[in-house]
């Protein structure tokens, strides 16, 4: 057999890898070994490469792979809060990746067949906009950008302008290739369009924008692999596609929009209802209180929001989770697909904190358990424990899967104030006659919560 | 590329979807953040790509779009695995509740 064939013989192993590592990572227990499988089938990707014929220097390769991993280790150690914005980031380089190869491959063949310049455009399209869409993405998740949706008139026009200019660009280009000016402008187009696609996004928002920017960044390598006729870099950036398409499902239908409204990107209006000024009353109780109904509780459900990651309660949180499993006492979590920042940020979050990961409930298991439960503690969880997204058609988050924490014989709910919070929407839930209010930072008042406990305890 | 490979590639490319599509249907959604850390590093694949064009050398402009593409990709590749296996290894399973 030839060098060429054995280079691709590792590509077929190397795409076997890829299937294997998804597969493996259904579930825990046999997901790290789904993540040295991946590795594997990049190293037989990489060392495939690294021996075609065509490649007549290393220098270069070389000092690459050394930058990309003096740069990439670090990023490997960030906290779990700052996944997200790392996730982003990584979006961006690999959309970035694929737009430099497209621009390279359009400088050197001038002749190219048009099926090969229509796939040529949609890379090159798609990892430029990825590309300024993940940064912008990562400038709301890291604030350095503001996290509130910004609109103007016309928006949609423009937007939607910019886009079909751009895929104008890139029709005439499949019809009349080899104009380099052309070509830049229609890369400069799909740049402009990233930025604009995010600016009317707001925060809470985000989980979905980065599925989408994953899927987005996944066909751009796909694309690449049309064009320089490879096929393993076909299947690699389909799985990766497919993997952001169900994501960007999951969360569509988590926060209850439509897919469509996603996809075109005329998403993230800012819902902003005034609070209802009607005076309703509501129940507090003192950490004291709440330390005896937990003692007294034999199931305890935790709702979670992003709210308690803001606040670093999570270890807080641990501490009460052992003293409360230590006394018998079953506690678990109840996860909504959109708590955090990104799909299953929750879990990594508390995981990091050292809960075990069978004490994490999917909502449907939650809201299947809720009804059982003596005592359901809400700290930094706000829209998704609102019973008004059930039955009030008025709401704005009317329709959206909720878990159902009023079903709990008792509510206690960490908050700060009675100001509703980031969306501006009331919640019913704190004004039911079940629920007590536990006014305070979710850390302090968690560690109160401790030690409370461990004094009623030792008594 | 001409017709028959275009449609071949596209067999390719239809295939693989529906294959991803079914395989992370049943990912736990517990673990989506590290699924999404994972299918990010493998389209770091584009490296591939990146690595041709940064060694073949043929022009100054290309090289240097080759290996910004190459060093791009190789954060992804070396931060995508190794924060998906952080991340994996922090999932413990607890221990059972006695009373």
């Amino acid at each position: 057999m030839s060098l060429g064939t054995w280079i691709e013989v590792a590509y077929i192993f190397s795409a076997a890898c890829f299937v294997l590592a998804l597969k493996w990572l259904s579930a825990v227990p046999t997901a790290r070994r789904g993540v040295i499988t991946g590795v594997l089938g990049m190293a037989l990707a990489v060392g495939g490469t690294l021996l075609r014929p065509e490649i007549e220097s290393y220098r270069w390769i070389a000092t690459a792979f050394v930058i990309g991993t003096v740069i990439g280790v670090p990023m490997a150690m960030m906290p779990m809060t700052a996944v997200p914005q790392r996730t982003a980031l990584s979006h961006a380089f690999g959309a970035l990746a694929a737009a430099l190869v497209g621009t390279a491959e359009y400088v050197l063949n001038t002749h190219l067949s048009s099926f090969t310049m229509g796939a040529l455009a949609i890379e090159v399209v798609l990892g430029f906009l990825t590309f300024t869409a993940s940064l912008m993405a990562f400038g709301k998740l890291q604030e350095i950008l503001p996290q509130r949706p910004i609109t103007y008139k016309g928006q949609n026009f423009v937007n939607v302008g910019i886009l079909v200019l751009a895929i104008g660009t890139a029709i005439y280009l499949i019809v009349h290739p080899g104009s380099l000016i052309l070509f830049l402008f229609m890369g400069a187009l799909a740049l402009v369009f990233g930025v604009l696609l995010i600016i009317p996004i707001g925060g809470a928002d985000m989980p979905t924008v980065i599925s989408l920017l994953n899927a987005y960044a996944g066909l751009a390598a796909s694309a690449m692999g049309f064009v320089l006729n490879n096929k393993l870099l076909i299947i690699a950036g389909a799985l990766d596609g497919s993997s952001g398409l169900i994501l960007s499902i999951i969360m569509c239908k988590a926060m209850n929009r439509s897919f469509s409204n996603v996809l075109f990107g005329a998403f993230g209006q800012a819902q902003v209802v005034l609070a209802e000024t009607q005076q309703k009353s509501h129940r507090s109780a003192t950490a004291e209180e709440a330390a005896s109904l937990l003692l007294n509780a034999s199931s305890v459900m935790i709702v979670p929001g992003y709210g308690m990651a803001v606040a670093q309660a999570q270890h807080k949180v641990r501490e009460l989770f052992d003293l409360l499993t230590k006394n018998g006492i079953s506690v678990k979590f109840a996860i909504h697909p959109v708590a955090g920042r990104m799909p299953g940020h929750m879990n990594v979050l508390l995981a990091e904190a050292n809960i075990p990961y069978d004490a994490l409930l999917e909502m449907e298991d939650a809201n299947s358990e809720l009804p059982q439960t003596d005592v359901a503690l809400v700290i930094g969880a706000n829209d998704v424990t609102n019973p008004a997204a059930r039955h009030d058609q008025a709401s704005p988050i009317y329709g959206m899967p909720i878990i159902n924490t009023d079903r709990a014989r008792t509510v206690l709910v960490i908050k700060r104030s009675m100001n509703p919070g980031f969306a501006g929407i009331d919640n019913e839930l704190y004004y039911l006659d079940r629920t007590l209010m536990l006014f305070g930072d979710a850390k302090s008042f968690v560690s109160d919560l401790v030690k409370e406990v461990q004094g009623q305890l030792a008594t | 590329m001409n017709l028959d490979l275009l449609l071949t590639y596209l067999y390719v490319f239809v295939l693989a979807t529906f294959l991803g599509l079914e395989i992370i249907r049943r990912v736990s959604p517990m673990l989506h953040t590290p699924l999404m850390s994972l299918t990010n590093a493998i389209s770091a694949i584009a490296v591939v790509g990146s690595i041709v064009i940064a060694g073949e050398q043929k022009t100054t402009l290309t090289t240097v779009l080759g290996t910004l593409a190459v060093t791009a990709s190789m954060i992804n590749i070396v931060s995508g695995y190794l924060i998906t296996y952080r991340m994996l290894s922090m999932f413990k399973k607890g221990k059972p509740v006695k009373r």
